[in-house]
């Protein structure tokens, strides 16, 4: 059994989640740059050309991408051969709230979704256990913004309804909710398990690389139609009309019961921060 | 695509000459206001109590910054989402509002009213927080300070980077972009 203070979770953490919303990562970067050479039009262009220059102001000065720091969202790995010393929690609400407060980052999160009072330090975290072998734990921060997070969409679709219509329900709900989330997005889907996996799945997908693909060919095949299809809607970069709607479509399944079919769309923008750490 | 400096305040011929998908720089002075503020501002209205700024001319940016980090004028600072801010649109067009700056669709009702008061909505990247904070050179709070980030600031703005879209036309570039754009990539 190995053991692990809960301040060094806090304080890795914390470091995390700071950088990630200063520094959008070299596979975001990567994604701009092609996006800018696939784009046709003018207004698109110019905007691609905007989050770039923007990117680079936020690393090199150390302040966020964007001023919606987000939900923090984090899936923890937990290795069943790890002791964690104090409680793991409030470890990650800790180094949360070390980030947001430390790193001048907004604070969104309300205390309560009728009575509404900010909680002052953007915690608590949404997060998302996961029991796995081995004797570390491994934790991946996301910054989810709300904009982009209101245009989300799930469906218990019918079996008879099968591929096609998990098709066109994804092209729907970006048809949409696209140009309000601050595209180029980065689209996550889950398939299969029960109504809330399908969200989870499809939130994974989402925080994932634009050029992560799905190891099965049948699913890798899926996300590049998809992504093709998806860029086809002339939605473009904010919306402002283009030919790049989306950056990239990640696919998570999961088995499901022989009369589901769930599906949810996930929808992430341009300012896909996310970043991980292992203790 | 033509581009436009403005510097503010802006007149009916500023606004009349702004055509979807035209590039603007923006240079002077803009307040920011966003759900919170909007609705104060206009049951302030109501009850005939004037705003906390003269608003002829001007444009207002829906925007909720990040704190300021020390030695920095202003946090990171991008637009958020219009829709929200479609019921009180309307009623500062009528009192002389001349522009908004955020992002995205807007409201049937809105854009009427745009074109009766000659009105532009112009777009700023979303997500484009840290380069449009660049262009901000001074920041104060002027009004409803108990709102944080939601309180109205007046800010000094140089070459601010904006897209046209929405004009006094009845131009909405949301729906016409999009519209020239299907089934081109
Ligand atoms: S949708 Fe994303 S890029 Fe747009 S304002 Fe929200 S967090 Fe920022």
């Amino acid at each position: 059994m190995r053991t692990v203070k809960a301040e060094a979770i806090t304080e890795a953490l914390a470091k995390v989640a700071m950088n990630a919303n200063y520094d959008i990562g070299s596979d975001m970067l990567k994604a701009f740059d092609e996006a800018l050479a696939a784009e046709k039009s003018e207004a698109g262009k110019e905007v691609i050309r905007q989050i770039q220059e923007n990117a680079s102001i936020a690393r090199r000065e150390c302040v966020p991408y964007c001023q919606d720091t987000g939900f923090a969202v984090v899936f923890a790995e937990v290795g069943q051969d790890v002791h964690v010393e104090g409680n793991l929690t409030d470890a990650i609400n800790a180094g949360i709230r070390k980030a947001y407060g430390e790193g001048y980052l907004r604070k969104s999160i309300l205390n309560d979704p009728i009575q509404r009072k900010n909680t002052g330090d953007n915690t608590p975290a949404v997060i998302h256990y996961d029991v796995v072998p081995g004797d570390k734990i491994r934790l991946t921060y996301g910054a989810k913004g709300g904009g982009s997070e209101n245009m989300s969409k799930q469906a218990m679709l019918k079996p008879a309804d099968g591929l096609e219509g998990v098709k066109k329900f994804v092209i729907e709900a970006v048809s949409v909710g696209g140009a309000n989330a601050c595209p180029p997005l980065v689209i996550g889907v889950g398939i299969g398990g029960t109504f809330e996996k399908s969200c989870i799945l499809s939130k994974k997908a989402a925080m994932r690389s634009p050029h992560h693909r799905n190891p099965d060919p049948f699913y890798a095949a899926l996300e590049d139609e998809l992504k093709d299809s998806l860029n086809k809607l002339g939605i473009g970069p904010m919306g402002l009309g283009g030919t790049v709607t989306v950056l990239g479509v990640n696919i998570e399944t999961y088995p499901c019961h022989l009369v589901a079919l769930p599906v949810a769309v996930n929808i992430n923008c341009h300012a896909d921060r996310h970043g991980e750490m292992e203790l | 695509m033509a581009e436009y400096s403005l510097k503010t305040p802006l007149s009916d011929g500023d606004v009349e000459r702004l055509k979807i998908g035209d590039a603007v720089r923006l240079s002077g002075v803009i307040y920011t206001a966003r759900d919170a503020a909007h609705k104060r501002m206009v049951e302030g209205l109501d009850k005939g109590q004037p705003l906390p700024f003269d608003i002829k001319g001007t444009l207002v940016y829906y925007v909720g910054p990040s704190p300021t980090k020390p030695g920095n004028v202003i946090g990171s600072a991008g637009p958020t989402t219009a829709y929200r801010m479609d019921p009180y649109a309307p009623r500062l067009m009528e009192i002389g509002m001349k522009g908004m700056i955020a992002k995205g669709k807007r409201s049937d009702a809105v854009k009427e009213a745009m074109k009766k008061h000659k009105v532009v909505y112009l777009g700023a990247t979303g997500g484009a927080a840290a380069l449009i904070a660049k262009c901000i050179k001074k920041c104060d709070i002027i009004a409803y300070e108990d709102l944080g980030p939601e309180a109205v600031r007046r800010l000094e703005v140089e070459d601010l980077p904006l897209i046209v879209v929405g004009d006094c036309h009845g131009g909405d570039l949301y729906i016409e972009g999009r519209k020239a754009w299907e089934n081109k990539a």
